[in-house]
Order: structure tokens, then C-alpha cells, then sequence
């Protein structure tokens, strides 16, 4: 019978790899007794939804642009690479 | 092809910088990081019809981020990444001697509103700047970047147990920053 410090450490890494057979039905049955361990997978879901929210935020945020003189600059670089070559 | 380059500039180069600074946070890094994408696709022109030049240009790009994330990872010394003897003080700070949590965790879920959300989004963005440096290193590398494990451990020089005892550990302080820091309405 697993530990909740077990069960807890087996869902961090299911998130890296999938679990072997024994593992994952270790896992399955701590969850179906223990409130607090699916409230904790819960909260890496939540963790990894909301930075993953946060990037997609600003990526899709057209108010943030490229500004201009790092546009004239990587321009200018550009241009001096292409005449050195 | 210079007028292409200007062009993939003109059309992709603000989509480029912000996705560069989703995952950088620092505005002169994404700048560094588009310019070092401009000047690596006009180097090896591998442009093939099939995908758009955006996807394209952003494939670039995340190597470059990569490799941008590893220099900063490789100026600081191995011993400040890595530190496992704090890390197996801290795994037992949540549970008691029998492996039962102190504190049990607590049910959170972002919300769908779009002030509370952005309220929880930079609780969240907050709690992540403060991670301990070695900590937050292997994460964005894992969680932000999404690089695959064997490649973090191949980079970082450790061993997979090191890696995910690291991974777990920030995952842990992360939840429970959250946790004490988002108190809804």
C-alpha cells in the first residue's frame, strides 16, 4: 500500500513518463481512497494549465510588439551578415 | 532573399518576439533570441514548402531559446544547481514520518473569469519567480520549454533520479506558493 508521500511522487512522475504496470494500479487504487492525494494531482494540472495559459496569453497579445530600434538593429545585422558572406 | 528576410521580419517578427518572451520574460533576451533566429534562417535556408514559414521560423526559435536557457544554466556552478541533501529536507517538510501530508492540499482551479483569472495567472507567475534558482532552472527546461527528461539530464550532467527529485520538489513548492497565495474573492 502506498504512502501519500509515494502516491505524490508517482503522479509528479507521471507527468515526465508513463508509469510502469504495477506503478500505475499502485497509484490507481491510493487515488480511490485518498482525497488529498487527487486534490494534490489537481493542483499540477491546474499548475501546468495556468502557465501554459500564461504563455499563450502573451503570445496572442498583438499589443506587444517587436520594438523598433531592435527591428532596425536586427536589420542592420542582417544586412552586414549577408555582405560579409 | 534579403527582401524575404525583411518580409519574414515584417509578418513574423512581433509572433517571434512574443513567443520568445512568453518563455524568456526578459524583453532584450527575445529581442537577442529573434535576431539570432533571422540570422540562422538565412544562413541554412532549410525552408521546405510543406509547413508555413511561421512554423517554420518558430522551430528556429525554440532552439534558440533552448540553447539561450543552457547558457544561463552553465554560468552557474554545478553545486548551486544541484543540491540534493537540501532537496531531501524539504521532500519531508509536507509529510509526516508515516508518509501522511502535514497539510493536506487544498482544491484550487483557475478560474474562468477573466479577472480572477488574470489575478490567479500572476499568483502563479509570482510564485514561479521565486523558486530557488537551481530549482527553477530544471523546470522551465521541463515544464516551460518541455524538453524531454533524458535530454535535461544529458545537459545538466545528472542522473534521471536527480531529475525528477528536483522536478517533483518544485512542483511541490509551486502547488503549495499557490495554494497559500490564492485566496479567491
Amino acid at each position: 500500500m502506498l504512502t501519500c508521500q509515494q502516491a505524490s511522487q508517482l503522479i509528479s512522475q507521471s507527468l515526465d513518463h508513463p508509469l510502469s504496470w504495477y506503478e500505475l494500479m499502485q497509484l490507481r487504487l491510493h487515488l480511490m481512497m485518498c482525497g488529498a492525494c487527487n486534490r494534490f494531482r489537481k493542483q499540477l494540472n491546474v499548475l501546468l494549465v495556468g502557465l501554459r495559459k500564461i504563455r499563450t496569453n502573451i503570445e496572442n497579445d498583438s499589443a506587444i510588439q517587436l520594438p523598433l530600434d531592435a527591428k532596425t538593429r536586427i536589420v542592420e545585422k542582417l544586412k552586414s551578415n549577408q555582405h560579409s558572406q | 532573399m534579403s527582401n524575404n528576410v525583411n518580409d519574414w521580419l515584417n509578418d513574423h517578427g512581433d509572433y517571434l518576439y512574443r513567443f520568445a518572451l512568453a518563455r524568456l520574460k526578459d524583453t532584450h533576451q527575445a529581442e537577442d533570441a529573434v535576431q539570432e533566429t533571422m540570422l540562422a534562417a538565412i544562413k541554412n535556408n532549410s525552408f521546405e514548402g510543406d509547413s508555413s514559414i511561421r512554423t517554420w521560423l518558430t522551430g528556429i526559435l525554440k532552439h534558440k531559446i533552448i540553447d539561450m536557457q543552457r547558457k544561463l544554466i552553465r554560468e552557474q556552478p554545478v553545486s548551486d544547481i544541484i543540491d540534493l541533501d537540501a532537496s531531501n529536507e524539504s521532500m519531508d517538510d509536507f509529510f509526516d514520518k508515516t508518509g501522511h501530508w502535514l497539510d493536506k492540499p487544498q482544491f484550487f482551479d483557475m478560474p474562468d473569469h477573466a479577472l480572477e483569472q488574470s489575478q490567479f495567472l500572476s499568483v502563479l507567475d509570482a510564485c514561479m519567480q521565486k523558486l530557488p534558482k537551481k530549482l527553477k532552472a530544471i523546470f522551465m527546461l521541463r515544464d516551460v520549454h518541455e524538453m524531454e527528461n533524458e535530454n535535461i539530464c544529458k545537459e545538466l550532467d545528472i542522473t534521471p533520479t536527480n531529475a525528477w527529485v528536483m522536478l517533483y520538489r518544485a512542483r511541490m513548492g509551486l502547488r503549495k506558493c499557490l495554494e497559500m497565495n490564492w485566496v479567491k474573492g
